[in-house]
């Protein structure tokens, strides 16, 4: 079999900066989701112990290094940027998901007021810290949204809407610029 | 309108989708008589008032919820996990 030429989601997309904000696809690297099975989660904290990691509480990331443990809905994680330990397989359905989600970056001052747009959620810093982390949707697409420092977020798209994701925050940078010049 | 998921907190009711009433929930045994599987699948009451019924998260935790409301004021009094229920969650 030839060697398939593996392309990321948003390939072709060089980062947008406007309004001083700069919208840009992230690498997350391997993805496996974790659902612990029922009244096993003891063993599943002990299995992820190997990686520095416990499986979070709701709405919340747990980091270690580059490995990330993302909670994305009721008894369910994202286990980001590290390959699941085996053990984890005897106490909670793991799925491959790496090919699956498309990731977007937002980073700058006005990174907050453009995601405000299509995000029904209040994202001030006072009420959506730094390690935060739900699910939501943007616009019509189910999204999972982390804020990783006061002017940056993660948006985590299927990656079907890789590029419908990429044109709404697109259009919400532009509309925020346009008005910043106009004032 | 808003529902305060008990995982994700206060939400716009746009992350949400109607089920229907709780009813869903109260399945009959499977020998109970055929008056009973009626009830449940096709009477509903209709209530000026409290009522109790199943929403599911679906742009947030996926969650199912048991949503008690008034169909008069429009107060939400609770909403709960139907996974915290007794075998809920299997």
């Amino acid at each position: 079999m030839p060697d398939l030429i593996a392309k990321s989601p948003l390939a072709g997309h060089a980062p947008l900066a406007r309004a001083g904000t700069t919208l840009a696809e992230g690498a997350a690297g391997p993805i496996t989701s974790i659902a612990p099975y029922p009244g096993r989660k003891p063993q599943v904290d002990a299995a992820l112990a190997s990686l520095g990691l416990s499986f979070p509480e709701p709405n919340t990331v747990v980091t270690q290094g580059a490995a990330r443990l993302l909670w994305t809905g009721r008894e369910m994680a994202f286990l980001i940027g590290a390959e699941a330990p085996l053990a984890l397989a005897d106490h909670a359905a793991l799925t491959d998901q790496t090919d699956g989600w498309a990731l977007l970056t937002l980073s700058g001052p006005m990174a907050e007021a453009a995601l405000m747009r299509p995000v029904p959620l209040d994202l001030r810093l006072s009420a959506f810290p730094v390690g935060r982390t739900t699910r939501t949707p943007l616009n019509h697409m189910q999204a999972i949204l982390t804020r990783t420092a006061p002017d940056a977020f993660e948006v985590m798209v299927f990656r079907s809407m890789a590029r419908t994701a990429w044109a709404e925050l697109a259009e919400a940078l532009e509309v925020l610029e346009a008005r910043a010049k106009a004032i | 309108m808003r529902l305060t998921c008990p995982l994700c907190g206060e939400r716009d009711r746009r992350e949400f989708y109607y089920y229907g009433s709780e009813d869903y929930l109260n399945r009959p045994a499977p020998d109970a008589p055929p008056q009973a599987w009626d009830d449940h699948l096709h009477n509903r009451d209709n209530p000026a008032g409290v009522t109790r019924d199943l929403w599911y998260h679906d742009m947030g935790c996926s969650s199912w919820l048991v949503v008690t409301r008034n169909t008069v004021t429009h107060e939400i009094h609770a909403v709960e996990l139907v996974a915290d229920r007794k075998g809920g969650a299997a």
